[in-house]
């Protein structure tokens, strides 16, 4: 089922089933060229397969937007221990909520993406990191995995074609932390969800210390389209270095907040308008977070731009995750700040101290501030104490606090300043205070 | 500890998912499926996943107290998660929460007296498109209204 109607702007690669009868069943998923890109794969080498996501200029689509192709090159494929394909399913940036559309609508794209990965890599074993709160897609892509077993698209000897790959759920239960690579593979190994000293990155050292791919779903469901398509043809829907479409997730003040599949490269301010409706009657676009919350805001000012990894980028703020939250002039932006901060101080893992104690330490000064309760010399210390995070953690969560922390302080710091507790002085007799600042 | 069949099954499958010398990697997924049935990671719960996976009790024990959906004491029958993240923020989740809150006269994490409801505020549970979002035990209710939630509530009353 979705959950908001389609926009006539969208282009359609990733969701090209969406709304087709029973478009997760197996039946529906083969009538319209499902597994067809995997048996191309099957006709290509390794290297040729590694070599069109290349081309394509698939990047990351989990936040980081790391090339895909390279990431896979990494993979030592000569290395005598078994090698894994991991899917980070465990979206849980928030503002984002792509990935749960994809696999309910979709399930076998998914599975496909992954075969063609395991070929890729020569991987016979798959796991499909679900967040335990997604317990209805855990099912759901049971289900289909079952199917995919019963009809020979799983298991040993695919198809005839002598490939062995076999693929499970597994599932997380409440850690924002498990998102990120390494704190996922230790979940996964059954432990606490901290992140590993990186290097070895597990392209080398993965799960149980083996060669590992870890994707994004996103990025798992554009394979099949690359193979079939052909890596040049998907880079071409995109801009230079950053191939294809990608799922956008549009919430906040507009008018028709939803998922939606464009182009990457697409504006930002057209997004808004064309595909999210505009804002809310009478209201002034006033910031908006690009990529999840992890991203530095930008001001209303900053948003006529490209929506690709390297325009946000220069514009001082990520693409990230695709989460897209929408900001009128009616938001309060320390509350905003407060709001983000206690995310982060709730979710830190407290494996590393500066997030452990700063997460903690900025959601009381925010607290604070947005109860005027703040003093005027607080608002430099948010800052500072953000930018003493910045790249002193093991994982990307101490900075993922700190620089939406940081963009909010220095772009709409009169709004700091105007919840600051006055400070009053006595003046002419002992009950009367006048504010001085 | 006997569980239902059905779960039996799914915990079967589950350790035969990962290589014989790995199967505390079973250990997250067995919790949560066990707490599901059972309705808490008790005692007796920690020490039969320490016993099926063949890990160590502290370190099945480690976990628990780690992850977020994992809790020792038994909650609500219908455990009321209301997101009041960003982007439910910005279109009323935080109202929606103080509005449960009051309607079911318990706060963040407790129980109400009678064990039919509980309540949490909770972070992004991925509805962000929907908003404002409201998850009873695993269903997801999309783009809530306080009168909304109230009907939610008062038919999960009556059928309980």
């Amino acid at each position: 089922m979705l959950y908001n109607q389609p926009s006539p702007h969208e282009t359609r690669v990733l969701t090209r089933r969406f709304g087709l009868p029973n478009s997760a069943s197996i039946d529906t998923y083969l009538a319209s060229d499902g597994y067809k890109a995997f048996l191309k794969a099957m006709q290509m080498a390794p290297d040729e397969i590694v070599g069109e996501v290349k081309t394509s200029a698939l990047r990351g689509r989990g936040g980081a937007g790391f090339p895909t192709g390279m990431k896979w090159s990494f993979v030592p494929r000569n290395s005598p221990k078994p090698k894994y394909i991991v899917v980070n399913a465990d979206e849980s940036e928030p503002a984002t909520c792509k990935d749960r559309v994809l696999m309910e609508e979709d399930p076998h794209g998914l599975i496909e993406g992954t075969m063609i990965a395991a070929r890729a890599i020569g991987s016979e074993k798959g796991y499909i990191y679900i967040r335990g709160e997604y317990r209805y897609l855990i099912d759901h892509m049971d289900r289909a995995i079952d199917e995919a077993y019963a009809r020979g698209w799983l298991g040993k000897n695919i198809q005839g074609t002598g490939m062995n790959f076999d693929l499970s759920t597994h599932t997380g239960a409440g850690a924002y932390e498990c998102g990120e690579e390494s704190a996922l593979l230790e979940s996964l190994e059954g432990k606490r969800g901290n992140p590993r000293l990186k290097p070895p990155f597990p392209a080398t050292h993965g799960v149980y210390q083996c060669p590992t791919v870890v994707n994004n779903v996103e990025t798992f469901y554009a394979v099949p389209h690359i193979i079939n398509m052909g890596g040049q043809a998907f880079a071409d829907l995109g801009t230079p270095k950053n191939g294809g479409t990608r799922m956008f997730c549009l919430s906040g003040h507009i008018n028709n907040p939803g998922v939606f599949e464009l182009k990457m490269g697409a504006n930002l301010l057209w997004m808004i308008d064309a595909v999210g409706g505009g804002l809310r009657s009478g209201r002034k676009l006033k910031a908006v977070i690009p990529g999840g919350s992890s991203c530095p805001i930008l001001r209303a000012d900053e948003c006529d731009l490209a929506m690709d990894y390297d325009t946000v980028a220069k514009a001082g703020s990520m693409l990230g995750s695709g989460g897209v939250v929408i900001m009128d002039d009616t938001t309060d932006m320390v509350a905003v700040g407060l709001r983000i901060m206690s995310f982060y101080a709730h979710e830190s893992c407290g494996w590393c101290i500066p997030c452990r104690e700063g997460t903690t330490w900025l959601k009381k000064m925010l607290w604070r501030m947005n109860n005027g309760e703040g003093r005027k010399q607080d608002i430099d210390l948010i800052n500072e104490l953000s930018k003493n995070m910045l790249g002193r953690t093991f994982c990307a969560l101490g900075d993922a606090a700190a620089m939406p922390t940081i963009s909010l302080v220095e772009k709409f710091r009169d709004e700091f300043e105007a919840k600051v507790r006055p400070v009053m002085v006595p003046v002419s007799g002992p009950d009367q205070l006048v504010a001085i600042s | 500890m006997n569980f239902s069949p059905a779960l039996e099954a799914r915990i079967s499958k589950i350790l035969g998912n990962y290589p014989e010398d790995r199967k505390r990697s079973a250990v997250i997924p067995l919790l949560l499926f066990i707490q599901d049935e059972v309705g808490a990671v008790t005692k007796e719960v920690v020490d039969e996943v320490s016993h099926r996976t063949g890990t160590p009790r502290v370190q099945v024990d480690e976990v628990v107290g780690f992850y977020s959906m994992l809790h020792r004491k038994p909650i609500g029958k219908y455990h009321v998660q209301v997101c009041t993240n960003v982007s439910c923020m910005l279109v009323g989740g935080t109202e929606l929460y103080h509005h449960a809150a009051k309607k079911l006269g318990i706060g963040h994490k407790e129980t109400a007296a009678d064990g039919v409801f509980s309540l949490e505020e909770v972070e992004c549970m991925g509805a962000c498109s929907w908003a404002p979002a409201v998850q009873i035990n695993y269903d997801f209710h999309h783009k809530v209204t306080p009168e909304k939630l109230d009907q939610l509530l008062d038919s999960l009353r009556k059928i309980q």
